[in-house]
């Protein structure tokens, strides 16, 4: 078994449904009509440039090359965060805290599976490397927006629950010490629920990927669960780094809350 | 046994404040809405970035954790806020004396936060602060939302805290009746607010 190639003209019969679709969008008055079609373009080429790239970097594995792939890949995940924020963090910290945590996890989870799980020769081989970081980046993205987004917001509402106890003498830590609970279970909700449901509901993707690649489904089975450990444990990292960060942002050196460290909310 | 002074403590709104509080003193703050009272009780109890320096007989404020510093010099809030369920989550060793003085059953620990009225609200807030024991007292509106049984059984609670532990109170007060009856009390001082400064108030305004 092997991979079937699409040819120009298979894409288009795909994406002449979307123009139906953008067709009938436009017949039943559902407006959406641009968006789809605008979305469809956009994903298009950015799908169409990825694959260019990578071609580029399959062909010469040099590792200041796939660094910056990293970086940048890095850099677009960390302005994800910010933007899922409503009340962020002012200035820079807004963000250096989700950049800075998705770094600090994603990538010792990624070094840790190409060298010592994987096995990979070299370890920064880009057909390993580049899939890999994109699925841990995604989600960890997600786990440590949702965990950031919590953190702000109930720090906002709950001021005056945080400064009472602060004011009875307790330390910051002790202060937020439940909003920083209920936060960080926010952000692991989707990944453990997505092991939770995984393959009952629906093929997750890079297993799909693979089968449809020519692969075993046991060997795909493998993967897909070994990348869902690696996911979970990067999510779960990433969160408990920018909550920390987070939290103790919050405060000042005299354990103060100081919530005009904190943007005005947005929409 | 301990005094409480500032020196240039400087929340947004008011000029830089120097007051000191001798040991036992009750200082009583008036002023209009707005004018800086609870900011300045703020910046006291350092809950605000503000300019100044505050201190406990010689121990200045920033020489030792704020933690240590809030749980000397307690502040109570016009509003009170609640973390727990229940108001038992909220007094470590409760002490059930100081409870029944505040017209409070025992089993009141064991009530739910959300089943309290103000009034209730605000003595339990008292009682909780008292019941770490501070030096010395921020009273922002102590008696707002209560009834005169209840405001007496407070004022009496204070100033038994005051004689007892010769405790500084800085207590902010709307009520001009409450402010000269409070003020026929020993070691009493009466300020209020007036475009930005405090400076004394006299027995006859209002009285």
């Amino acid at each position: 078994m092997s991979l079937i190639s699409l040819s120009p003209w298979d894409l288009a019969l795909a994406a002449s449904l979307v123009l139906l679709l953008a067709l009938m969008s436009w017949r039943l008055h559902l407006g959406v009509e641009r968006r789809v079609l605008i979305a469809a373009a956009r994903s298009a080429v950015q799908l169409s440039l990825i694959g260019l790239v990578l071609e580029v970097l399959f062909g010469q594995t040099s590792l200041p090359l796939i660094g910056l792939m990293a970086l940048v890949m890095l850099s677009v995940a960390g302005w994800e965060v910010m933007a899922r924020q409503k009340r962020g963090y002012a200035g820079l910290w807004g963000y250096g805290i989700g950049t800075l945590s998705m770094f600090l996890s994603s990538f010792s989870v990624l070094i840790l599976a190409l060298t010592v799980i994987i096995g990979v020769e070299p370890w920064y081989q880009p057909q390993y490397l580049i899939p890999l970081l994109g699925m841990l980046l995604g989600n960890t993205m997600s786990g440590v927006a949702i965990a950031l987004d919590n953190l702000t917001r109930n720090a906002w509402e709950a001021r005056g629950r945080i400064e009472a106890r602060l004011l009875l003498g307790e330390t910051w830590d002790a202060a937020i010490a439940d909003i920083r609970r209920d936060s960080l279970r926010a952000g692991l909700i989707p990944i453990v629920n997505a092991m939770a449901t995984a393959g009952l509901v629906s093929l997750p993707g890079m297993m799909t990927g693979q089968i449809l690649a020519g692969s075993p489904p046991m060997e795909a089975a493998k993967y897909q669960l070994m990348i869902m450990f690696l996911i979970s444990a990067g999510t779960g990292l990433g969160s408990v780094a920018a909550v920390w960060m987070g939290s103790r942002r919050l405060f000042d050196e005299r354990q103060r809350l100081r919530l005009d460290r904190l943007r005005v909310a947005s929409k | 046994m301990t005094s409480l002074r500032l020196e240039g403590v400087a929340p947004k709104v008011l000029q830089p404040v120097d007051l000191t509080l001798a040991s036992g003193e009750l200082v009583l703050l008036a002023g209009p809405s707005g004018s800086g009272k609870s900011l300045l009780l703020r910046a006291i109890a350092d809950l605000d970035p503000h300019d100044g320096e505050a201190w406990l007989d010689g121990t200045a404020r920033s020489t030792i954790p704020a933690p240590h510093w809030r749980r000397r010099v307690g502040l109570l809030p016009a509003e009170a806020h609640w973390w727990g369920e229940r108001v038992g989550d909220h007094f470590g060793d409760a002490t059930s004396e100081l409870l029944t003085r505040l017209g409070f059953e025992p089993d009141v620990l064991g009530w739910s936060i959300a089943r309290l009225s103000t009034g209730e609200r605000q003595r339990l807030a008292l009682a909780r602060m008292l019941a770490v024991s501070p030096d010395a007292l921020l009273l922002d509106e102590a008696t707002a939302n209560l009834d005169p049984s209840n405001r007496e059984r407070v004022e009496a609670v204070v100033e038994d805290y005051r004689q007892a532990r010769t405790a500084a109170v800085l207590w902010v007060s709307h009520d001009p009746e409450q402010r000269s009856r409070l003020s026929r009390r020993d070691k009493v001082r009466r300020l209020i607010i007036r475009k930005g400064r405090l400076e004394p108030e006299a027995e006859s305004t209002r009285a």
